[in-house]
């Protein structure tokens, strides 16, 4: 297992900084929820973690540095990520959605022809994630909780070793929250998991650790407990509570 | 599921086989047959299209240009074939302003190189094409206009360049298909047949893709890119097979299309010609199989049959058409029989629950 260290990463917009200078070190197999005010530059910092944005600094995922390799290239060592609104292919089956994501590695042949059977991995897959009734539905017809779990299924079958997931809970009923909340505790058996994540009961329940950001900068870092107890957090974000 | 697909395919692959080679041939007469032909040449390119336009979303309004490539290359040969060995073709010699044939129309003089070249070359002239242009990202109306203005440049430089391609004429007055006579009705009728295979294999190959691993790829590329991105593929490699295939296809058609009308020129290849090819599959149905072929063949035979009877009414009746099907039927005439088909079937009764993913009591272990 690898853990994902990022130095002085900066993120600049036309002249404004989103990400301004984070350090931050994810241990292997761990929790850790990123929370922050709404422009804190959360969603921008995974954005670069996984290629998406230019940025500046380094992004060490194990022994590899992330930073300016094409977005699909940092996906085939083993970064996924999922999006605030859950992107599936919506014409596509559940069972199709997770073999295309099970395929990245395969070679034309393979391509070409037809499946004939589902992956081992897939299998496994729909089964952590619940959907296995629903193997041959469109995934535009699932509910929006069950889009968010097959997301999570793709990147289970994708193999990462690094999981990035932007607020995975949104929208979500009390008991969606919770079954995420157990599969992500599943999922972090032998991966990495970063969330961001806005829903306060949700992160306290379910965080190993938490990174406050605000403004593009590191703000506060530590357990649960620790954060609550930053000064510096309450005034800017949680609130006492 | 997948026994009753294959089953399913192999009837209708029969029924195909048994009205292009037994029934039409029976039925039509010459003429129409020969007709017939040339819309199956169309039906060609609108098989590829459908490919990657229906299941690729990427607008090929440049169509011509590979169907142009391909039937400019069979049209060489057979120019040269009918030339004789060491000759020049009889335009050449008729404009005058040639000694010798231009080094590039050497190699078409053999059959080894010319036929293979038909689909060959338009495949590596949109290999080169998609590239450079998917790896930077153009997509959508980008994508359509640049094959447009490939479309028109092709026509500009073909017209230009009279002296070795027959200008606006195009070449033409073909005697001979391989060694034989192209006026008798027996080895138009083997045109026809080649045709009508053709077709058939180029269905067989465009139904492998979509079915396969790749072609629910291709889908995935269509409908969200930057996701197909974040599982490790590289989005420009799905798009441009679909591209390259499309454009074999179209170049095939090109090649069968010379000796089943006996003519190719800039006014077959260009933007006008283009379009028609993907009103055709709009009309069908693009994401389909057989969706395009009988789009393209119908839109065809209407406009040989409405021009006989109101020659300059036709071009506002398709435009009609093509708005018609856009705005009320996206998906084409085949969504209409997915339509019917989804009416009549009660629904089944399926009551699905939330599946909770893991029991809460593995959540406090």
């Amino acid at each position: 297992m690898s853990g994902l260290v990022v130095r002085d990463l900066r993120v600049v917009f036309d002249g404004f900084a989103a990400v301004d200078g984070v350090d931050l070190e994810v241990a292997p197999g761990d929790i850790r929820f990123l929370i922050g005010p709404n422009g804190a530059g959360k969603t921008t910092l995974v954005d670069a973690v996984t290629g998406l944005v230019k940025a500046t600094g380094s992004v060490r995922f194990g022994d590899d540095e992330l930073l300016g390799r094409p977005v699909h290239r940092i996906a085939r060592m083993g970064v996924g990520r999922t999006f605030q609104t859950a992107t599936v292919f919506e014409e596509l089956t559940v069972l199709q959605n997770l073999d295309i994501a099970a395929g990245a590695g395969r070679g034309a042949l393979t391509l070409l022809r037809r499946r004939r059977s589902v992956p081992v991995s897939v299998e496994e897959a729909l089964e952590t994630i619940g959907l296995a009734g629903l193997r041959d539905k469109p995934a535009g017809a699932l509910a929006h909780g069950q889009k968010q779990w097959l997301e999570i299924g793709m990147l289970l079958v994708q193999d990462v070793k690094l999981l990035l997931l932007d607020e995975p809970v949104a929208g979500m009923s009390h008991d969606e929250r919770d079954a995420t909340g157990a599969l992500l505790r599943v999922v972090s058996a032998d991966r990495t998991v970063v969330v961001i994540e806005h829903d306060m009961d949700f992160m306290r329940s379910f965080a190993n650790t938490v990174t406050v950001l605000h403004a593009g900068k590191v703000l506060s870092e530590g357990s649960v407990a620790q954060v609550q107890a930053d000064p510096a957090v309450q005034q800017v974000y949680l609130g006492v509570s | 599921m997948t026994a009753r697909y294959s089953w399913r395919a192999g009837v209708g692959f029969a029924v195909g086989a048994v009205l292009l080679f037994a029934v039409a041939p029976v039925a039509l007469s010459d003429f129409r047959l020969s007709l017939l032909a040339k819309y199956l040449c169309l039906a060609m390119v609108a098989v590829g299209i459908g490919l990657a336009w229906g299941r690729g979303g990427l607008l090929t309004l440049g169509q011509g240009v590979f169907f142009g490539l391909g039937g400019y290359a069979m049209a060489m040969h057979m120019k040269l074939a009918d030339a004789g060995p060491g000759e020049m073709p009889d335009f050449m010699q008729l404009y005058g302003q040639l000694d010798a044939l231009p080094w590039w129309w050497r190699p078409f003089a053999s059959p080894w190189f010319a036929l293979p070249a038909t689909v060959l070359l338009p495949m590596l002239v949109a290999f080169l094409l998609g590239s450079l242009v998917f790896r930077r990202r153009v997509r959508g109306a980008y994508f359509a206009i640049l094959s447009q203005a490939l479309a028109a440049a092709m026509v500009i430089l073909l017209i230009g360049q009279q002296g070795t391609t027959g200008g606006t004429n195009g070449l033409t007055d073909f005697q001979g298909f391989f060694g034989y006579d192209l006026d008798d009705p027996v080895n138009q009728r083997m045109v026809y047949f080649i045709v009508a295979g053709v077709l058939l294999l180029l269905l067989a190959i465009a139904r492998q893709l979509m079915l396969s691993r790749y072609g629910e790829l291709l889908v995935a590329v269509r409908d969200s890119e930057e996701r197909v991105r974040f599982l490790g593929y590289n989005p420009a490699n799905v798009k441009l097979v679909a591209y390259v295939a499309a454009a074999g296809m179209a170049g095939l058609a090109g090649a069968l299309f010379v000796p089943a009308v006996g003519i190719i020129n800039p006014a077959l290849i260009g933007i006008v010609p283009s379009i028609e090819f993907v009103i055709g599959v709009a009309v069908g149905g693009r994401a389909t199989l057989l969706g395009p072929v009988l789009g393209a063949v119908a839109v065809a035979w209407a406009k040989t049959a409405l021009s006989e009877e109101f020659p300059a009414a036709w071009t506002y009746l398709q435009g009609l058409l093509f708005v018609l099907v856009v705005a009320f039927l996206p998906g084409g005439l085949a969504s209409l029989v997915r339509m019917v088909r989804r009416r009549r079937p009660p629904p089944d009764p399926a009551p699905v629950s939330p599946a909770p993913v893991v029991s809460p009591q593995e959540v406090r272990a």
